[in-house]
């Protein structure tokens, strides 16, 4: 049913731009020179770290956001707006709460003007296919999170798009669930019976990019590019414990650590300058990770994705990790494997005192942000200054979320190290604990 | 606790910036371009539409039912007031620059003080007919309602999630199909329980508007306001005490019939969801939704609506809204006409005090209006140390809570001006000052809202954190100072600022009341406004306003607004 256009590609994306104004002056690129093209028949996903852009790609194809610079073709014709035949998943299901499953789902055909009775043919249908039926008349809050996925599915099914645009659609579920749902939808389309053309899928998790995709590109942060392109040989259904495919998630996962140090092998000395985005990590899980890399049977050196299986990890939540310990010298990162240093074995052995003291040495030599927080409340009279400077300082180089999230991390990571105090309520930083 | 806007907090805390001296200079403006035209005026209206109101018991249920569609039509044009104010406000950004800030100012004035205004005006309108009259009183209720749920449902549409934003757009729903299907429903809660709070208020204001005295002129509306004022002047005692009554069944069936399944109802517009504590359905909603006949009509009634709201009347949005820029230059010409119509209200103001004003008198009102805060302060006070144990205690004990939270609801519905005979008689009867004694008048309907805040507060309170205290053996003033005060503030403050709000508005009741011929009159901004309102002298009147809101919007801005962030802050769940 889907080869007709074998001509020429559903979607078009060349060289797209986008960056968002900071203020007059700066300028945050967040997307930079991206081709894509989409063609029939095939479930193409978008990999990356959270904030290298590939949200916002997808938003640029869904017509929701306007690229900055490049083109978008949508059927051989420019992208204007949200388009006929492309259909959203959404992260967070995306669900009108006051209406039932049956009206939610509904809701793109009455956007079309279609007569209600073919209108509520057509939802039945939707509603049958992605196993909803009997759901008809729930509420979305009745529902479970796996239940609730499934109407965002049938939502974007019922209007029988070409293109199906997926943002993390089963990150907010649980192991089992999100389980079920995949393998259902790759069911679903090995047998032809989505009515869809072609997916394209955001997702973090490299398991399942290389368990649904037939194409994986790889994005790479700051400012958001394609760093690799990858196909997926292995046909339908596809099982996570053969060897080629754990060999392809190592590989991906060696692409991943590699691409945050682009000249080198190693991430151990990228350098940090002030307006480095440091990732909201806690101190604990940090301590914690030299310690379970420091016991049997890592002894000090473990391969990434075995780490993330082991801990349960997603490479999302484990990236950030070793790269806060890279960052503070603790370990080194290397092709998809981590390694603790010297001093992160050190650390692993101290007690808390001992622990608080290296942090903060590690601290003022590598974090140049702490290191300027600490050396300005020393040279003021009162030992006291406001956050806000620094905020604002640190928007110049990043958007507000990045300088949140920084700002924030540089926060707890000193208090950890009582390199320097903070008090909520004026905003400020003191080198004393307020009373 | 539904998802409460009070209009002092709708938007975010801020110092009042130039936006706001705008929007006040054009509401002041505004009144004195009334004020010449009610002057020139008043000379026809001689005798225009005073109906007879009788004081038989046996005339109450038809004049309850006056007063009640008198409150239902203000009610339409406030919802309807509200959509469209509420909707431009949060789609132009040209326009929002000045509607919020002026809405902030409207809703900041006391309604009563220009109720005389109103009344002159509207009269004219519709010569010789009681319908002038009518719209009179719909309006002083129309504008007693409508700025608190304007601001909730403006509030909603710049809050609505952008998950369900992207939904809307990337299945391309008209913007009449985006207003139904996502915006409506989303401001919904809010929009209906600040609907009810609305109400609550407004019953006071429709017995105040149905009687007005302008000068030497008295309108009277049949209604039950008209009908205790009548009473108030025969000193007719059995008279009040059957208006009381008649009142106390009309706020019951509202209560019953309208709120309590609307509010139940409405929850299912609620966006988080996670499942909430199930409140007990109203009576009315399990009749409706249960009974086969009625739930047939509801339904078509509602499949009708819901047809009318799928139509795909507007064009679709085709752009990407995000990369529009705005362009400069028709920026700067509506700033250009913005300005001119500051310019003009100024001049006018200028006239005006120039005209008529004197220094002195400025000073004399800033001095009753001082006076006048004593009293509200005074009465809110009263209402937190009397009601905040006895709410505590009450929130503490779920089912003690569950009868009386509603109750307060229904007692803050129950329009205090209609008790404040009672009262009246005893200050007379033991010949009690009135600048002290007149103060419980404001007590009566404010303390209510204290109540029924700090009962929600205590109910919401979190369990594991009552039996840790208790583990801890956290007791007496250490339990108060550490744990239920501040866990309880947020919904305190936003008691207090409602019971404020309301108190203000009071004063110009509370604070001249008469019994038969005996008049009672406590100093204060309050009888100012009062008495220029009885002499017809604008100038006066729209001084008293000037001042009072002046002390309304200071006292929101600089002492309730940090008061209530500090609270939100440091209650918020980790």
């Amino acid at each position: 049913m889907d080869m007709m256009l074998a001509g020429g590609p559903l979607l078009e994306v060349q060289a797209c731009r986008k960056a968002y104004r900071t203020d007059a002056a700066t300028e945050l690129l967040v997307l930079d020179r991206v081709d894509l093209r989409i063609t029939a028949g095939e479930i193409v996903g978008l990999l990356g770290r959270s904030g290298s852009g590939k949200s916002t790609l997808l938003r640029v194809v869904a017509g929701l956001l306007s690229p900055s610079g490049g083109e978008v073709r949508w059927r051989g014709a420019p992208l204007v707006g949200p388009a006929e035949g492309i259909a959203m998943v959404f992260q967070s299901f995306a669900l009108f709460p006051w209406l039932t499953v049956r009206e939610n789902v509904g809701l793109g055909l009455e956007a079309q003007g279609l007569p209600p009775a073919e209108r509520a043919e057509r939802t039945e249908s939707a509603i049958d296919l992605i196993g909803l039926g009997g759901y008809e008349g729930a509420y979305p809050k009745e529902l479970s999170g796996g239940m609730r996925q499934r109407v965002g599915l049938a939502r974007a099914l019922v209007v029988h798009p070409d293109l199906l645009l997926m943002d993390e659609p089963f990150s907010a579920l649980d192991v089992l669930t999100a389980e079920t749902l995949r393998t259902d939808l790759i069911d679903l389309w090995s047998e032809k019976r989505l009515p869809v053309k072609s997916m394209l899928m955001v997702t973090h998790n490299i398991e399942e990019a290389v368990l649904m995709c037939d194409r994986i590109l790889v994005f790479s942060a700051n400012p958001g590019r394609i760093a690799s392109e990858l196909r997926v040989p292995f046909p339908h259904p596809r099982n996570r414990l053969d060897k080629p495919f754990r060999q392809m998630v190592d590989d991906i996962y060696a692409v991943m650590t590699r691409r945050a140090q682009p000249t080198g092998r190693h991430i151990a000395a990228p350098a940090p300058a002030f307006g480095t985005a440091l990732h909201p990590v806690s101190t604990n899980l940090l301590a914690g990770l030299t310690e379970t890399l420091a016991q049997p049977p890592y002894d000090g050196r473990a391969d990434l994705p075995a780490l993330a299986t082991a801990l349960q990890l997603e490479a999302d939540e484990l990236l950030p990790l070793g790269e806060a310990l890279a960052l503070l010298r603790l370990a080194e990162v290397e092709e998809g494997d981590i390694r603790l240093t010297d001093a992160g074995r050190r650390f692993a052995a101290a007690d808390t005192d001992t622990r608080k003291a290296m942090f903060a040495a590690a601290l003022k030599a590598h974090v140049p942000l702490a290191a300027a927080i600490r050396q300005v409340l020393e040279e003021r009279w009162n030992h006291r200054a406001s956050a806000e400077r620094f905020r604002d300082e640190l928007e110049d180089h990043m958007s507000p979320e990045y300088a949140h999230d920084t700002l924030h991390t540089v926060i707890s990571w000193g208090r950890y190290a009582e390199l320097y105090a903070y008090d909520e309520e004026a905003d400020q930083f003191s080198l004393e604990e307020p009373a | 606790m539904p998802n409460i806007t009070y209009p002092a907090m709708a938007i975010r805390p801020r110092l009042p910036n130039a936006w706001d001296f705008i929007a006040a200079a054009a509401v002041l403006g505004a009144l004195m371009g009334v004020a010449p035209a009610v002057r020139g005026t008043f000379a026809p209206l001689t005798t225009a539409g005073l109906a007879a109101v009788h004081l038989d018991p046996a005339a109450l249920p038809y004049y309850a039912v006056r007063t009640t569609l008198r409150m239902f039509a203000a009610l339409v044009c406030s919802i309807l007031f509200t959509l469209g104010y509420g909707t431009l406000a949060a789609k132009s950004r040209r326009a929002e620059v000045i509607l919020v800030p002026l809405l902030d100012i409207l809703q900041s004035v006391p309604i009563l003080g220009f109720l005389s205004f109103t009344v002159v005006f509207f009269v004219n309108l519709f010569p010789g007919r009681v319908l002038g009259l009518e719209f009179a009183a719909i309006f002083a209720i129309f504008t007693s309602q409508a700025w608190n749920m304007t601001f909730s449902f403006y509030q909603s549409l710049t809050t609505v999630p952008p998950d369900l934003d992207e939904a809307a757009r990337s299945f391309r729903l008209s913007a009449w199909q985006r207003f139904w299907r996502l915006e409506v429903p989303f401001a919904m809660p809010g929009l209906v329980w600040n609907t009810m709070l609305s109400m609550s208020g407004a019953w006071f204001f429709v017995v105040a508007s149905e009687a007005i005295t302008v000068g030497s002129h008295t309108w009277t509306l049949p209604g039950i306001g008209s009908f205790v004022a009548l009473a108030l002047a025969h000193r007719n005692l059995a008279a009040v005490g059957w208006a009381i009554a008649a009142m106390l069944v009309v706020i019951l069936i509202y209560d019953q019939v309208l709120f309590r399944p609307l509010v139940a109802w409405a929850d299912k517009f609620r966006v988080e969801t996670t499942a909430v504590v199930p409140v007990p359905e109203p009576w009315v909603l399990a009749l409706l939704r249960r009974t086969r006949l009625l739930r047939l009509g509801s339904r078509t009634i509602g499949a009708v609506l819901a047809g009318l709201g799928g139509l795909r009347l507007a064009p679709r949005q085709s752009r990407a809204p995000i990369s529009r820029t705005p362009s400069r230059t028709a920026d700067r010409l509506w700033l250009v006409i913005v300005a001119l119509i500051v310019a003009v209200a100024l001049w006018r103001i200028f006239l005006f005090i120039s005209a008529g004003l004197t220094l002195a008198a400025f000073g004399e009102t800033l001095i009753d209006g001082c006076f006048s805060l004593l009293r509200v302060l005074a009465a809110v006070a009263i209402s937190i140390l009397v009601w905040l144990p006895i709410g505590v205690w009450m929130g503490l004990r779920p089912r003690v809570a569950r009868l009386a939270q509603p109750a307060a609801q229904f007692l803050a519905a129950f329009p205090a001006n209609l008790l404040f005979p009672l009262i009246v008689i005893l200050i007379v009867r033991y010949r009690l000052d009135p600048n002290i004694w007149l103060t419980p008048l404001m007590l009566i309907g404010t303390q209510w809202y204290v109540l029924f805040n700090v009962i929600a507060g205590a109910a919401a309170f979190p369990g594991d954190l009552r039996e840790a205290a208790a583990n801890f053996r956290v007791r007496g003033v250490l339990w108060w100072r550490r744990v239920i005060l501040p866990g309880i503030l947020p919904y305190l403050v936003t008691g207090a600022i409602t019971a404020m709000g309301n108190a203000w508005n009071t004063t110009i009741v509370a604070e001249v009341a008469s019994w038969g011929q005996t008049t009672l009159v406590a100093r204060g901004l309050g009888a100012y406004i009062a008495e220029a309102t009885n002499d017809g002298n604008t100038a006066h009147i729209v001084l008293g306003i000037a001042v009072m809101s002046g002390f309304v919007v200071i006292l929101n801005r600089l002492l309730w607004r940090p008061l209530y962030e500090f609270a939100r802050r440091r209650a918020a769940p980790i």
